[in-house]
């Protein structure tokens, strides 16, 4: 496998014009992902990185969305100053998406052989009756038994979690280089959700897919990803080798985000949480967004925001770490 | 779907003999009365008793009702006031005409305001949208006579591109058609519209566009089957509309169909015909709606007939 990076996102940062002016949802973010890898980037809804994973797929409608800098390089393109039809060419075929909501994501009114097998007639040519035996052929990869039958059903008549696993179909049918996973098992059953992660985690394998793993579920980060990307309020405020950020968190945030998660709490105790609410975006002034929240403060923070420092074996933006 | 067919059918039979209840009792609120209009100006009071007892008006009026549904079942309309002939076949030989006409203008509105309606949607919020909506507004705010005229006056008076009126040829069709057409296609135009944005905002659109599919692919493929459902119920509701609006559309235009006969009716007050004429016209209604309804579930497969 090679080490240079598929994905590499350098000083991103992402606006939205609204009623109230511009709006800054993703500010100054920067990761890369290696072929054949995963990263997790994980955060409390509404801290920008669904926005992060559509602008990637250069998905968001522009107005009112905007990629004020930055870029996404993907192969050494970058997809930041693609025109839509370039985006066209690489959507589905050279990335594919899973999205967070299977029971609304798949056409009601169309079969699901005919869905999954677009892909293959938008970026092969394919005609759709050549596509059956691979629609058939990637349905039992993804696990989903009785192919043949189940080609010819319609949304509706699936569960929530097969048709997640169609929609996993459909984004790997194409045999993508990087698999984005925005929440994929967020709308799910509890042992669903763990299926689907054995099935996304089975599938990195073997196809050697790169997946940028977008959740807010620490376990399945700690469970599927090599490095992990903490955001809060529009920017990474800490990253690094996803065993190095939980053995030892540096940013108050990840440290707070994991002693509020169940898996480490004492039996009997009540769980810690973090006082306040995100700072909606729009009302991050100058200075640390996380200060507000943050038990470590010092005054600088409320000034001046940090940028993010190698601390130890990870890097995190904050001036006073948790050592 | 045997058994929705059914229960649809036994609905549609109430409907019907709700309308034949509110066209029988028509007759006792016009006022004119069908014996003086019998008989003529220079008829006696005995004369006219007799034609009274002969037609059975003597009757108490639910007597009266229930021959008159009794002859209804059979088909037989009655007589006309004014032709001395019998209604049933009067309406039915001038049934063609109006289908046809009717057919035109579905076809018109159809091509005028599913493109227009998919054209605004897409540019939403700019000048062609805003233009195309701004024209939807006048022509369905634009009274028929007066768009039926003005067509008229520009393209067979002035310009002579079709004939001044009449029947028989697809030339003749064409205007009234587009007459009929040009207000529905406006409403067509808007109800696509709203329909297409509102799915446009859907997820499985996104999905659509994550798979690389353009613009216009995720419109017409994953957008149109969604949002052109309200479209085919409103298609069967038109029937309705329209079967006023070719009283208007086949005056103007000399247009030998059952609105023309429903004026004619109406002027002479030649009750049998105007009964006659609304109970054909109701049950082509039913059927329209019907026909509407059995069309959804071929485009949307979560819509169960039960």
């Amino acid at each position: 496998m090679s080490e240079h990076a598929l994905l590499r996102v350098d000083g991103l940062t992402v606006g939205f014009s609204t009623e109230q002016g511009p709006v800054r949802v993703v500010e100054d973010v920067s990761f890369e992902l290696k072929a054949g890898h995963t990263l997790g980037l994980v955060g409390e809804s509404g801290c920008g990185k669904s926005v992060t994973a559509q602008t990637i797929m250069r998905l968001l409608p522009s107005p009112p969305s905007r990629i004020d800098a930055g870029r996404i390089l993907f192969d050494g393109k970058d997809l930041a100053a693609a025109t839509q039809r370039e985006m066209q060419k690489i959507r589905g075929d050279r990335i594919g998406m899973v999205f967070q909501e299977p029971m609304t994501s798949l056409n009601p009114t169309l079969r699901i052989g005919e869905q999954i097998a677009e892909p293959l007639m938008l970026h092969r040519g394919q005609r759709r009756a050549e596509a059956d035996e691979q629609v058939i052929g990637v349905l039992k990869q993804v696990g989903i038994g009785n192919a043949e039958r189940r080609l010819l059903q319609y949304p509706h008549e699936l569960s929530g979690g097969l048709r997640q696993r169609v929609m996993i179909a459909m984004a790997i049918i194409c045999k993508p280089k990087l698999l984005i996973a925005d929440e994929p098992t967020t709308a799910l059953d509890v042992t669903i959700q763990a299926q689907i992660m054995e099935l996304l985690k089975a599938l990195q394998k073997e196809l050697g897919l790169a997946v940028l793993l977008i959740t807010h579920d620490l376990g399945m980060v700690a469970e599927m990803c090599e490095t992990i990307a903490v955001m809060y309020a529009g920017r990474i405020v800490e990253t690094g080798r996803t065993v190095d950020v939980f053995a030892n968190p540096h940013h108050p945030y990840t440290y707070g985000l994991l002693t509020s998660s169940p898996r480490r709490a004492r039996k009997g105790e009540r769980l810690p949480s973090i006082p306040g609410l995100v700072p909606p975006p729009g009302a991050r002034g100058q200075g640390c967004s996380f200060a507000a929240r943050c038990p470590n403060v010092l005054e600088r923070c409320r000034i001046d925001a940090p940028p993010l420092i190698a601390l130890g074996k990870d890097a995190a933006a904050c001036w006073n770490p948790v050592p | 779907m045997l058994h929705y067919l059914a229960r649809r059918l036994a609905a549609s039979l109430l409907i019907l003999l709700g309308v034949s209840i509110v066209t029988f009792g028509l007759t006792f609120m016009i006022p004119a009365d069908p014996v003086a209009m019998i008989a003529g100006r220079n008829s006696t009071p005995q004369m006219r008793d007799n034609i009274r007892i002969q037609l059975g008006l003597d009757k108490p009026i639910p007597e009266q009702y229930a021959r008159y549904l009794g002859r209804l079942v059979t088909g037989n309309l009655g007589m006309s006031y004014a032709r001395k002939s019998e209604v049933g076949p009067l309406v039915v030989s001038r049934l063609p005409p109006t289908l046809l006409l009717m057919l035109g203008a579905i076809i018109a509105e159809l091509l005028i305001g599913i493109p227009a309606g998919i054209y605004a949607a897409t540019r939403r919020g700019r000048f062609a949208d805003k233009a195309a909506m701004t024209l939807s507004f006048v022509s369905v705010s634009t009274p028929q006579f007066v768009l039926g005229l003005t067509l008229l006056y520009l393209f067979a008076y002035l310009w002579n591109w079709f004939p001044l009126g009449g029947y028989g040829k697809l030339s003749n069709l064409i205007l009234p058609a587009l007459t009929l057409g040009l207000a529905g296609g406006g409403w067509y135009s808007r109800m696509m519209r709203s329909s297409m944005i509102e799915v446009l905002r859907n997820d499985y659109i996104r999905t659509a566009r994550a798979k690389g599919m353009s613009e216009w692919r995720v419109t017409m493929k994953h957008g149109f089957r969604n949002a052109i459902l309200p479209i085919v119920a409103m298609i069967g509701l038109d029937v309705g509309i329209f079967m006023s609006g070719v009283v208007v559309v086949e005056n103007v235009f000399g247009w030998p169909g059952i609105g023309q006969l429903m004026w004619q009716a109406i002027q002479s007050l030649d009750i049998p015909v105007i009964m006659g004429v609304t109970i054909v016209a109701a049950c082509f209604i039913v059927l329209g709606n019907l026909i509407a309804d059995l069309v959804s579930p071929l485009i949307d497969p979560r819509i169960r007939l039960r």
